[in-house]
């Protein structure tokens, strides 16, 4: 199997694994007069809550020195750092494309 | 895997930061080292950062109904050792804890010995032996990364057990509870973070031969597939 096609393959097991849940798994069920639970909550809030089941006592000592401002803006920071990440891995492998590129056309050329 | 600012007690705040700083000094180290022999290898460095950048933000769902996301930090730990990601995570983990409430400075420690110390040194183990042992690359790199991610969850349990012991059943009821929310959440992610693992190292192996080459992990055909 080339390695492309390889690639490709591994992209599709990923896109399947992320779709099978959104597909398959059913929202929790509301308690009559509450609104359904979040689906899909996250991990690190849910052990939050199991703290909170242990140790109903326990006062955390410090808290966050800023807060993102509404979900929107959380949503806009963890794009920032999703972008700066991906900016950047898309600029090295463009960069190596090119030069490869480069120095095989001209390489041969300049020989001659 | 990000415990929230202030829950931990600060004995355990301190311990983990206790251990987790010199992780991070050998790190810079090693990391500074390597780079110093041979700058080409920054941008590499760069690639590394980039990706634990983008994989750590991707909460995804899972199976259980939750959503958790990767490490990212398998394939800076095969590139550049075991203790080079402490650093890497630090950062991430500094830009979360600042800007984004996840996490927290006092909880720092603990999160930088999950997700920068434990799961890298676990990625560098698994990769080393399955070269030893001459299993296929990929296929090592896949293991190596998907187990990597798990074993960051599983030490966020253990530190949240240790800190928040079952009233009852102690220690090892409470790791069940932790577990329970983040391992099995985590399963599916772990596989995805394997793949994408393999995936990036292909690519890096076309156009990055001569850096990998440097780093030592020489690249054979059959050595590749997973």
């Amino acid at each position: 199997m080339s390695k492309s096609r390889q690639n490709a393959l591994l992209l599709l097991v990923v896109i399947v694994l992320i779709a099978y849940p959104l597909l398959t798994v059913r929202g929790p069920v509301a308690e009559p007069g509450k609104d359904a639970p979040a689906m899909f909550a996250g991990t690190d809030g849910q052990a939050e809550g199991m703290i909170r089941q242990l140790a109903p006592d326990y006062q955390p000592w410090a808290a966050p020195l800023m807060t993102p401002p509404g979900g929107e803006i959380e949503s806009l920071l963890f794009a920032l750092q999703v972008a700066l990440g991906a900016g950047f891995l898309g600029y090295y492998l463009g960069v190596k494309r090119e030069r490869a590129r480069w120095s095989a056309e001209s390489g041969p050329g300049r020989a001659v | 895997m990000h415990i929230m600012e202030g829950f931990l007690p600060a004995k355990h705040a301190l311990g983990w930061a206790a251990v987790s700083l010199p992780c991070v000094a050998l790190g810079l180290h090693s990391v500074k080292k390597k780079v110093r022999e041979n700058p080409e290898l920054k941008m590499l460095l760069g690639v590394s950062v980039a990706f634990t950048f983008v994989l750590s933000a991707l909460k995804l769902p899972s199976v259980t109904g939750s959503s958790s996301h990767p490490t990212g930090t398998g394939l800076g730990a095969v590139l550049f050792g075991p203790l080079a990601m402490a650093p890497i995570a630090t950062i991430v983990l500094l830009f979360q804890a600042l800007l984004l409430a996840h996490g927290g400075l006092t909880t720092l420690g603990a999160n930088v010995f999950s997700l920068g110390v434990i799961g890298p040194l676990i990625a560098y183990g698994i990769f080393r032996a399955g070269r030893l042992a001459r299993l296929p690359q990929g296929l090592t790199l896949f293991v190596a990364a998907s187990l990597a991610s798990l074993a960051t969850y599983l030490t966020t349990s253990i530190q949240l057990a240790l800190a928040f012991p079952d009233p009852v059943g102690g220690f090892s009821v409470a790791l069940a509870k932790f577990a329970g929310i983040f391992a099995v959440t985590q399963l599916p992610l772990a596989i995805s973070e394997g793949l994408l693992t393999v995936l990036i190292f292909n690519i890096l192996s076309k156009h990055s031969t001569r850096e990998l080459q440097d780093l030592g992990l020489p690249l054979t055909r059959e050595g590749a597939r997973p």
